[in-house]
């Protein structure tokens, strides 16, 4: 198990206090905090090697190229990718899924073709693919969700022919910790001939995630939401895939000749990284990947699942909560929408917000799902792996004030 | 401003509960002469808003919509705030509870004047739930300069 005490120690900003009540962070599904390595990595950098990557003959560059690179081959392994070539940094998950659609799904639909969704996505693996969509006469299919928070498969197998060219869906949902069966779901689309996207924002932190063992095209996530800073996305793609395409930004350390009317484009991956890249940020993401491997994402998993059946017996004692999306540990991950009788969630949020604990209140990107919970927004607590039992006590005793604020209201009236 | 109550005392006064709770004039006016709306998109608050005009007063007023308590309950001291009074007045208190709620000069504002939206003044330390108040009150500026554009064509009532 995770020594979780230890582990604490190891993020500063969890020493801090919030309207003088200690911190308790559950809004990791937007994004982690940050250990002390990551946040020394950043300054280690600016004070010692700072310099342009892929250009410079002096040291410096060399330096910061050597780290950069580094970072890109430890991405790789986290992911179980065979080439570290595969892997293209850029600025978080929205623009890793831009990306393909730009760069592959573009060039490759054809007016007719499908494009299948799911009704559980974020807007950023949706409103791309709504582009693609009305830029190339695709069209856009969606797999509905069941009542109990997952995908309808039946349904799935059903819309996927061979009109299909891609199938897009998260891993696990942003909204409703749904965990979905992509490798499944993978191997059916690939029967038919269809290429794989998978959002993995909210997996690839949290879980054990090869992608060799889900056998998706595509995979993208986020540094910040896995303990890295800010600024830093990655989109993994199958090396023939990636050889396939064209550029999707224009620019220098992309080309290899360039004439006055055309150029000769750079191989991968430097070929989908235009102009100056966000060098600090991952070259700081390569201690947050060493600390997750140095814990193990199995072990990782395994504390957040107790969390989560912890999580889950306490928020069922809490009168008039309802908690959205699928009610056993095994089949979810830590992050809980829930609604409270018929208190708003912005209500919920500030008042637990005074005793300290940081949740998000919103549609969580997800409006049309939450159109589909028949919700305008709902409160949402997510947690990590300094998360400890203690914090889900403390966040169902805030619950317990925001009942004793507004019940008292009630009472009155 | 110190009445010993904490800031979120402060901000979730009784009266704002009981106007969340019981809100005044909530529903639509069957014949409006203007009605307007408008949301918030980040936490879907919505309000809907409907005025009756008559001799330049607003003769009726009502509001519907969802939300969260501030953004309702706001709206129903709005429609007792501005019933029957005449649009000038309408104009003068909607201009005094935006100085309240947003400006730097909130001091020189007679909150006391303001009545029930007197406590709502607990929300500006709640720079996220400003919006969230002023979401009914920004209808209503719209609805009005809705009003206005009405008249200027020389339609409807008065």
């Amino acid at each position: 198990m995770l020594d979780v005490q230890r582990i604490r120690a190891d993020f500063p900003i969890l020493q801090r206090t919030v309207n003088g009540k200690p911190l308790v962070y559950l809004d990791n599904a937007a994004t982690s905090q940050k250990p002390r390595a990551v946040i020394e990595a950043l300054k280690d950098y600016y004070e010692r090697y700072n310099a342009n990557v892929h250009r410079g003959v002096h040291t410096l560059s060399q330096e910061a190229t050597d780290a950069f690179e580094t970072v890109r081959e430890q991405v790789a392994r986290f992911i179980g990718a065979r080439h570290s070539e595969e892997v293209v940094f850029v600025r978080n998950t929205t623009e890793a899924i831009n990306l393909v659609s730009y760069a592959w799904a573009r060039r490759v639909l054809q007016p007719g073709d499908e494009v299948i969704v799911t009704e559980i996505e974020h807007h950023s693996n949706l409103i791309p693919w709504q582009l693609a969509a009305r830029d190339t006469g695709a069209v856009l299919r969606l797999v509905p969700l069941r009542d109990d928070g997952t995908l309808d498969l039946d349904r799935y197998a059903a819309i996927l022919s061979d009109r299909t060219r891609l199938v897009a869906v998260s891993h696990m949902s942003n909204a409703l910790g749904t965990i979905n069966p992509v490798a499944d779901m993978a191997r059916l689309a690939h029967e038919q001939g269809a290429l794989v996207l998978v959002d993995g924002a909210q997996s690839v932190p949290h879980l054990p995630v090869d992608v060799q063992a889900l056998g998706c095209d595509f995979l993208a996530f986020s540094g910040h939401k896995m303990l890295g800073p800010t600024g830093v996305g990655v989109l993994w793609t199958r090396r023939e895939v990636l050889e396939s395409m064209d550029p999707f930004l224009g620019g220098g350390n992309m080309i290899l000749q360039v004439w006055w009317d055309r150029a000769e484009w750079q191989e991968i991956p430097f070929r989908f990284e235009a102009g100056t890249p966000d060098i600090a940020d991952v070259v700081a993401f390569g201690p947050a990947l060493e600390y997750l491997s140095a814990l193990g994402m199995d072990q990782v998993r395994a504390h957040e699942l107790e969390l989560t059946r912890y999580a889950l017996a306490r928020l069922r004692e809490v009168e008039g909560l309802v908690i959205y999306g699928p009610q056993d540990a095994e089949s979810r991950g830590g992050v809980f929408s829930f609604g409270l009788g018929d208190i708003h969630p912005h209500d919920i949020g500030t008042v637990l917000d005074a005793e300290g604990v940081a949740i998000r209140a919103g549609h969580h990107c997800c409006q049309p799902l939450m159109r589909r919970l028949g919700v305008p927004a709902t409160a949402r607590a997510s947690f990590y792996l300094y998360n400890t039992p203690e914090e889900v006590d403390a966040l169902v005793a805030a619950l317990g004030k925001v009942q004793q604020i507004f019940g008292r209201a009630r009472a009155t009236v | 401003m110190n009445t010993g109550l904490s800031s979120l005392d402060e901000l979730y006064r009784e009266v704002i509960l009981d106007h969340y709770q019981s809100p005044r004039n909530r529903g639509r006016l069957a014949d409006p002469d203007v009605a307007n709306a408008g949301s918030n998109p980040l936490c879907g608050d919505e309000i809907e808003l409907s005025l009756r005009i008559r001799d330049g007063q607003v003769a009726d007023v009502a509001f519907d919509g969802r939300g969260c308590s501030i953004s309702q309950a706001s709206a129903s001291m709005m429609t007792e705030a501005i019933k029957g009074k005449p649009l000038e007045a309408v104009r003068a208190v909607l201009g005094e509870f935006k100085t309240l709620m947003t400006d730097k000069n909130a001091e020189a504002v007679d909150a006391a004047a303001l009545g029930d939206l007197e406590a709502l003044q607990g929300v500006r330390r709640y720079p996220v739930r400003v919006k969230c108040a002023l979401l009914p009150w920004n209808v209503l500026q719209e609805s009005l300069e809705l009003y206005r554009a009405g008249q200027a064509r020389g339609g409807q009532h008065e």
